[in-house]
């Protein structure tokens, strides 16, 4: 449904979007996660005909999103980053408004509004004026007006900012309901979000993709892996040095200032081998005392984390 | 694609026309919402009451004088007092577009842009020419919807006259205003839609207006400038106008100016997608 090529663009030395291709299967609800900063805006913004590309190709039901930008423009719904809202209208003009302009046929539009108000779980808000209601209400306005017009694709840009714990499980199960009859792509720079919504998920940072993949596999990838996490008395640097000497250890980190006087530690062991005796051999030999040793696998997070920090921050030995 | 477009012209037209209609629609919605539209209208025809009332006064006050001179050294008044207090009530009215024209243009493409509507419009399948000619239509409108009263003043004053004056003349006075206030309202849309900031939006808007009557000065030099300038003055095909004379140089000169600014704004709009490259 959605299939993006080598999109780049550049805002005149700063390349926000560098080389990103991926596709969106009809259906499917596609995350994109990103630090802020990343492009994923810049993408969104590409996708929806609102700027074209520096270079490389987007198509949306086989439309060029830039050569048959008004196609394209027929099929999607799209929530900017900031509520595209009028302050003076009511809800229900706006939305109206908006379904206007998305060419509704007039005898559609009573219905279709009401379904969006529904959906989003705005009814009790129809007559308000926009500019009355709160950041939270702002939003899921934002959101109906992005699908009033039942369009093939939704394109949401940060969709559950701005909303209390209890509306983002709402807007969650929304999009969820949504999926199947209409491709989604949303974008966030929060992790949950994508392993509880989406099919799929693109990481993004500094322009580049950094992995693709399902939120499952992004997650067993690494969970064969091991993290271990170590809490000793002993000194700081023999310690450390200790810890990376281990066969398989890496990214060593250990924390000095607790209260207690422990040191705490995380370790992590490569693919398939678990290295937590070693660990143990080594403190006890070396004559410190261990007070915990336990294993964590990787979440989503720590994925996240090491697919988007930069190699800098990794090669500092302690943090 | 291309041969379902083809083959259904009629679709595409009413499609245009929908989307033209649902912007112009939304347009005098917000007019008519936000409290600057009935303080601008109410202003507007205050003044105009008020100077209406003061022009005719004087002009009468002016023919008293004048017959009590002619009685004294016996020279018939000749004298056709509406057509006085027409030419000056239209030049006042001239003089109030200066100012009102920025206030309604002002936030035309501005606000849009500020509020991150212009996101909404540019992503949804409207062109820019439908955006630019609902927006401009609807400024228009409400600019009429302001005159219409003010007719009522000029139609009193006709039918006290003896004789009653030509009714040509209030058509022609009164196209004149629709096509100057048509101009200004274009040019204003123009450098809104260059601007995120309605402020600087609206005082630009006033010195580009200003800007243009200074230029009508010029009209006097003698030679080819002042024939030239005297051609470009957007002041001088109103006088035209104003004494009821509509000739066809005078409406290509504003259909021209007109066409030319709100072709400048469709492209200033469509060049906003460009120029976030
Ligand atoms: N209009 C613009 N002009 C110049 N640089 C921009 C513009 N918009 C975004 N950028 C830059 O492009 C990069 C990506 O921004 P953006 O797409 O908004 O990221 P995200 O939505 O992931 O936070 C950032 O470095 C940002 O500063
Ligand atoms: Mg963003």
């Amino acid at each position: 449904m959605i299939e993006v090529q080598d999109l780049t663009k550049a805002y005149g030395s700063v390349t926000a979007v560098d080389h990103v291709s991926f596709t969106v299967n009809k259906g499917e609800i596609l995350g994109f996660l990103g630090p802020n900063g990343a492009g994923k805006t810049t993408t969104m913004r590409i996708l929806t005909g609102y700027m074209p590309a520096t270079s490389g190709t987007a198509r949306i039901a086989g439309f060029d999103v830039f050569n048959d930008s008004l196609e394209v423009r027929r099929r999607i719904g799209y929530l900017p980053e900031t509520p595209p809202v009028y302050p003076d209208m009511t809800v229900e003009d706006y939305l109206d408004f908006v379904a206007r302009i998305k060419n509704v046929p007039a005898e559609k539009r009573p219905g279709l509004v009401s379904d969006a108000l529904k959906k989003t779980n705005i009814e009790d808000r129809r007559t308000h004026l926009i500019k009355r209601l709160s950041r939270g209400y702002k939003q899921r306005v934002g959101l109906a007006q992005a699908l009033v017009h039942d369009p093939d694709v939704i394109i949401l840009d940060e969709p559950t900012v701005g909303l209390d714990p209890k509306q983002i499980i709402e807007v969650r199960h929304l999009i969820k309901a949504l999926a199947g009859d209409h491709t989604i792509i949303l974008s966030t720079h929060i992790l949950p979000e994508v392993s509880m919504t989406c099919d799929r998920v693109v990481i993004i940072n500094k322009g580049k993709i950094a992995a693709v993949d399902t939120p499952e596999n992004l997650t067993s990838q690494l969970k064969s892996g091991q993290r271990v996490r170590v809490e000793a008395q002993a000194p700081e640097k023999p310690l450390r040095d200790a810890l990376s000497q281990i066969p398989g250890a890496k990214n060593v980190q250990v924390q000095s200032a607790r209260p207690d006087g422990l040191l705490s530690a995380t370790v992590e062991g490569a693919q398939g081998k678990d290295i937590r005796s070693q660990i143990a051999d080594k403190i006890v030999t070396s004559g410190w005392l261990l007070y915990e040793l336990s294993s964590v696998s990787l979440s989503l997070e720590d994925i996240f984390l090491e697919l988007t920090t930069d190699d800098a921050t990794h090669a500092e030995p302690s943090n | 694609m291309t041969r379902l477009t083809q083959s259904r012209p009629i679709e595409g037209a009413k499609k245009t026309m929908h989307s033209f209609y649902a912007i112009y629609r939304k347009e005098m919605r917000q007019y008519f919402v936000s409290p600057i539209a009935y303080v601008v209208i109410g202003l507007f025809l205050f003044l105009a009451a008020l100077f209406f009332n003061l022009i005719l006064s004087g002009v009468i006050q002016n023919a008293m004088q004048m017959e009590m001179d002619s009685m004294r050294f016996g020279m018939p008044p000749e004298i056709d007092m509406p057509a006085q207090v027409m030419r000056a009530f239209f030049g006042l009215l001239s003089t109030l577009l200066l100012f009102i024209v920025p206030i309604l243009t002002m936030g035309l493409y501005s606000e849009e842009r500020k509020r991150g509507t212009m996101e909404l419009l540019m992503t949804s399948p409207i062109s820019e020419t439908e955006i630019v000619l609902g927006k401009f239509l609807a400024s228009l409108s409400l600019f009429a919807i302001m005159l219409i009263p003010t007719l009522s003043y000029l139609i009193f004053m006709f039918v006290r006259s003896e004789p009653v004056p030509p009714w040509r003349l209030l058509v022609a006075g009164y196209a004149g205003v629709v096509l100057l206030g048509g101009s200004l309202l274009a040019l204003g849309s123009f450098i809104s839609s260059l601007t995120e900031n309605q402020l600087i939006a609206a005082l630009f808007t006033f010195a580009a207006f200003l800007f243009v009557w200074v230029l009508d000065v010029g009209r006097n030099a003698t030679g080819g400038i002042g024939a030239v300038l005297s051609y470009l003055s957007v002041i001088r095909h109103y006088e035209d106008f104003t004494r009821g004379i509509v000739d066809t140089s005078s409406l290509i000169y504003y259909a021209t100016f007109i066409f030319l600014f709100v072709f400048l704004t469709v492209r200033s709009v469509d060049s906003m997608r460009w120029r976030r490259a």
